[in-house]
């Protein structure tokens, strides 16, 4: 089914129907997490080394989760217990942990490019969870699925994504992969935080004007101000950015009666939303993307380590 | 693939009959539709098991819970395929139920292998019992089914498949030479 895939690194590499098929996997999964035994035999016997070169709870969490559920060996590895600090190379590393014939890294790093090296240099199967400021697809997978659950297609769908346009990796994979199925992306930000050449980032619109594009969109996306990402002060104070760009119960009359909220994770009250919209029971999915993030990494895991497929439906 | 099949071994006329039978004889072996539920495996299982259940109420005037099972997850040829998942859809709880598996070809066993383990997860139902349309022998592990429709000898060269009119447009069990290269398994749905 996925040939033509052997990693998941650059989500831009995969079609609509593709994405698609990820989606409806998932929801296949989504069932295995609801029932009393959460977990099925399919990769038995493979290993999967989490490969975490930076700090990271849920992403990290639900990976494992989505092995374990799956029956995988998993070894994680990573941090301050890894010998890159003992000057070890990411090459190295990988050759080593290769050598224990494992079957696929999922690699966290806080270098832009680190999985790709590390494709280079495995035969495994490389999936990206989050590297520097490039990317983080399956970031992107469990918010497409969130929204299909909720909206039931992305067809023509209005997604305002707001707050670090400039140092996301979220955005990175989000933005094209909104874009493959087909919705229309607004990304609102105060233009320190906007990338010098928003071009690049493939968003149909950029605005700096979060009361603008509100009453316009299907799907607000909220990001994540990264205080630790923040020098050189681009806005005065996160008090002022919460008044200029928080989503609060005051502005919530500008909103769609449908629009939904998203947000990566972890949330920061007070800053990117108060509590009110945080904990909206219609519309914000925070939790649910928490849990889809587990569906459609066991979704990944599930096709990308699938064996050679002949092209032909059973 | 678009070879055309060898022989059609069942019509729609055989085919209704054979699900009659089986329908009565899963009353007969149960004696009554008490703590009885259906589940087929996709795909076209699922489709044998309505049609099985559509029968039951008209003969007893009782509805049987029914549910769609599919096995993917539950492969044993993950290594080589990764197939096409669809929802599996088990609304009642199966703990303490009798389980009638309701599959459409029977051929290595695998695929009811796989069912077993899928349902045992799901609970500890009280006894599992297996209808298939067509038993086409060459099995490859210990499974025997308690009400077949029709015994169809067949070699390892051939595949036979069951369409049915609500996907396929025809209601028929047809026999054909496997391509070189080719899956021995379900025709795909919505035509090839």
């Amino acid at each position: 089914m996925f040939n033509d895939h052997k990693h998941l690194i650059d989500i831009s590499e995969y079609s609509d129907s593709e994405l698609m098929t990820i989606l409806t996997t998932a929801k296949a999964f989504s069932q295995v997490n609801e029932r009393q035994i959460k977990k099925v035999p399919t990769l038995k016997g493979k290993t999967v080394v989490n490969m975490f070169n930076e700090p990271s709870t849920r992403t990290r969490s639900s990976f494992e989760l989505a092995e374990k559920r799956l029956s995988a060996d998993t070894l994680n590895f990573g941090g301050s217990s890894t010998s890159t600090v003992k000057g070890e190379s990411l090459i190295d590393t990988v050759m080593t942990l290769d050598a224990y014939k494992i079957d696929c890294i999922v690699v966290r790093d806080k270098h832009a490019g680190a999985p790709y090296i590390v494709s280079q240099a495995s035969p495994a199967v490389v999936i990206d969870a989050g590297d520097g400021k490039h990317g983080h697809p399956t970031q992107a997978l469990l918010d497409l699925y969130s929204i299909w659950e909720r909206k039931g297609s992305f067809e023509g769908l209005k997604v305002g994504i707001v707050g670090d346009i400039a140092h996301s990796r979220v955005c990175g994979s989000l933005i094209p992969a909104l874009k493959i199925m087909g919705a229309e992306v607004t990304v609102v930000a105060p233009g320190t935080l906007i990338p010098a050449a928003p071009e690049v980032l493939g968003a149909d619109h950029v605005s700096y004007c979060l009361d603008d594009v509100l009453p316009e969109l299907d799907v607000v996306y909220m990001l994540r101000i990264q205080r630790e990402r923040l020098e050189g002060a681009p806005f005065p104070s996160l008090r002022e950015y919460h008044q200029l760009f928080g989503l609060t119960k005051a502005r919530e009359h500008l909103m769609k009666p449908d629009a939904i909220i998203c947000h990566p994770g972890p949330i920061n009250r007070g800053v990117e939303f108060d509590s009110y919209m945080a904990d909206h029971p219609e519309r914000s999915v925070i939790l649910d993307q928490v849990y889809a993030g587990i569906c459609v990494r066991m979704a990944a895991l599930y096709l990308l380590l699938g064996g050679a497929d002949n092209g032909l439906s059973a | 693939m678009g070879t055309k099949p060898k022989a059609v071994i069942m019509d729609e006329t055989a085919i209704n009959r054979a699900i009659t039978r089986i329908a009565h004889e899963i009353l007969e072996r149960n004696e009554g539709c008490e703590n009885l539920a259906l589940v087929g495996i996709v795909t076209r299982g699922d489709l044998l098991a309505k049609q099985l259940v559509e029968k039951i109420e008209e003969i007893e005037g009782v509805r049987l819970p029914l549910g769609s099972l599919d096995i993917s997850f539950y492969r044993d040829d993950f290594a080589t395929f990764a197939p096409e998942v669809h929802a599996s859809r088990i609304d009642f709880d199966v703990d303490g139920k009798r389980i009638v598996l309701v599959d459409d070809i029977l051929y290595t066993g695998r695929t009811i292998r796989a069912a077993l383990d899928a349902i045992m997860d799901l609970g500890r139902p009280s006894r599992v019992e297996l209808a298939v349309l067509v038993d086409r022998g060459h099995r490859e592990l210990p499974i025997c089914p308690d009400f077949v429709g029709k015994n169809v000898p067949s070699s390892h060269e051939e595949n036979v498949r069951l369409y049915l009119k609500e996907v396929d447009g025809r209601s028929t069990v047809e026999i054909f030479d496997v391509e070189p290269g080719s899956r021995v398994g379900s025709a795909p749905l919505g035509g090839e």
